[in-house]
């Protein structure tokens, strides 16, 4: 057990008196005794090498770096801009950190085994690759809430202002003229106009769907840089603009028997 | 003399207590002690039940709203409110449309005319529908024009894939639902077109409405659907889409 470990004897006199058994007033007088320490050399633990390295951590309650957009109330950082920490965070990237050395735990002869028995191959290989991140809370947090209530704003009024449809009731005998497919679906019914059925209703939409699925194991351009890949979003961008055309056109300019209309003449025949 | 206690003191206590305590985890902003400190930060990350969803940190260019343009998030927040709003409106729907008893659709005049905030709510549900199908469709965009598909993260492409194709499904299956004459004639073009289907067309055709033609079967079958399968479905891929995302090494990119 740890019996050398040092004890606030004041804490354990005082949790003895109040009749706390001999084990609870054990630990928590260690734990003050510990908590003590730490007062006295302020936060050792917690504060990472650079940070020390730029003056410890001062006092929480000390006004946020102001030259630094991102550090708003993290003091340690405000010793540096924002342009000196990208620049820092440059220089750890190219100082070798690709080939997985530069963290610190291998030599130039390769990573360190912790295991000097098990073959390389049996051992997991964790290649740190520095990188420039901020921390989930509060900055991934705080944009994701704003983002949530704008479109949750959005909503509220949108529906206050614009009623969803309710027409008459559902009759099997009474077909409407034109009988529409939803707004998703309409660059499909756009397309059965020109082909058989067969091929446009159900061919090239199985085609497409099996296309989008197979996309990631046909291309492999490994390159992600859009000057490096101009096939591969030209053939999507066709793509887009061949369905958003059919769409648009099946929404907008089709009206009674599927014929085309002007919508700024004749009238818009679309639901949503 | 006992003094007033400030309501400073009281967040004191209730902070202290030992049920706050249970509740929040060490790192937490509601508990006392939190400070703005690196390593408070992180805890604050890894205790809380978000920890299933982020990592404690991101790469700093995926913040930037023209690297995801939200459009994930959004379906996925769209979702969340489609989750409710829908919970709201089963309260007072029956999926019943037999010829004379067409609950389905009475149900839905009483919603827009009697229910206390029926008629926002149904709106809201349906406008988040038609939005959520458009952002999903706008996700797959961005992701390609990223490259974010490639390895390796091929695999969340196609669970994507999967995900888009449930929701045009969720979206289809929900615009029965009103039984009025909008409904039920896009549902006789859409399965119209699932008719076409080669060798077994008819086959299709008469899973999908429970009979030869839409009826009060089909309605049944949609809503069951459209309330449960679907939305089952749909989470687990949602579950695995997000933790391949985090295994992937989270967001792509930088380009
Ligand atoms: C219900 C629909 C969907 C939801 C809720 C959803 C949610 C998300 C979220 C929240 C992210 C994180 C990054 C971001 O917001 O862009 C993401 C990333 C991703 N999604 Fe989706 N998604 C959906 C559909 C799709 C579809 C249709 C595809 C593609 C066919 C797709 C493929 C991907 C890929 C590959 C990533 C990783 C992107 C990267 O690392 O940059 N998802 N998804």
């Amino acid at each position: 057990m740890a019996e050398g470990q040092p004890i606030d004897q004041q804490v354990y006199d005082d949790l003895i008196a109040r009749g706390k058994s001999e084990r609870v007033a054990l630990a928590k007088a260690r734990a003050a005794a510990v908590r003590k320490q730490r007062q006295a050399e302020p936060d050792e633990t917690t504060t990472s090498t650079t940070e020390r390295a730029q003056g410890g951590v001062p006092a929480a309650s000390e006004p946020a770096g102001g030259r630094d957009p991102e550090g708003a109330g993290q003091p340690a950082r405000g010793a540096l801009t924002a342009e000196q920490r990208r620049e820092r965070v440059q220089q750890a990237l190219a100082g070798g950190g690709q080939d997985g050395n530069g963290n610190g735990h291998g030599g130039p002869g390769g990573p360190r085994r912790q295991m000097p028995l098990a073959p390389p191959s049996g051992v997991q290989q964790i290649k740190g690759k520095q990188e420039d991140k901020v921390y989930t809370w509060p900055h991934l947090i705080a944009s994701e809430f704003v983002a949530l209530l704008t479109i949750l704003a959005f909503l509220v009024v949108f529906s206050s202002l614009v009623d969803a449809p309710l027409q008459e009731l559902a009759n099997p005998t009474e077909s409407p003229n034109p009988a529409k497919a939803p707004w998703y679906f309409l660059g499909l019914q756009e397309l059965l106009l020109y082909f058989h059925p067969m091929v446009a209703g159900v061919t090239l939409p199985g085609v497409m769907a099996a296309g989008l699925i197979a996309l990631p194991y046909l291309d492999r351009n490994p390159s992600q840089r859009p000057e490096n890949r101009k096939t591969a979003v030209t053939i999507y961008t066709l793509f887009m603009v061949f369905w958003g055309t059919l769409t648009i056109t099946g929404s907008f300019f089709r009206g009674p028997g599927l014929n085309w209309v002007w919508p700024w003449v004749d009238g818009i025949w679309f639901n949503l | 003399m006992s003094r007033i206690p400030s309501a400073e003191d009281v967040k004191r206590g209730v902070q202290d207590s030992v049920v706050w305590r249970s509740i929040f985890r060490p790192g937490s902003i509601y508990r006392s002690g939190y400070r703005d400190t690196s390593r408070d930060r992180a805890l604050a990350a890894m205790n809380n039940v978000l920890y299933h969803l982020h990592p404690v940190k991101v790469k700093r260019h995926g913040l930037k709203l023209s690297y995801t343009y939200c459009l994930g998030g959004s379906s996925f927040f769209l979702f969340i409110v489609l989750t409710v709003t829908g919970i709201f409106l089963m309260f007072f729907y029956t999926p019943a449309a037999g010829t004379g008893t067409e609950l389905a659709y009475a149900d839905m005049q009483q919603l827009t005319t009697s229910v206390p905030f029926g008629e926002l709510v149904r709106n809201m549900h349906r406008w988040s529908a038609h939005l959520m199908v458009l952002t999903t469709f706008l996700h797959m965009a961005r992701v390609f024009y990223h490259g974010a598909y490639k390895p390796p993260r091929e695999f969340n492409w196609v669970v994507g894939v999967i995900l888009l194709l449930l929701t045009l499904l969720l979206a289809f299956t929900g615009y029965l639902l009103p039984w009025d004459q909008l409904a039920l004639w896009a549902i006789v073009v859409g399965a119209d077109i699932a008719g076409f289907t080669p060798v077994f067309g008819e086959e299709v055709r008469f899973l999908l409405l429970g009979g030869a033609e839409v009826g009060p079967d089909t309605l049944l079958r949609w809503y069951v659907l459209h309330v449960l399968a679907l939305p089952f479905v749909l989470t687990i891929f949602l579950a695995v889409h997000f933790w391949r995302i985090r295994k992937d090494g989270g967001i792509s990119g930088p380009l």
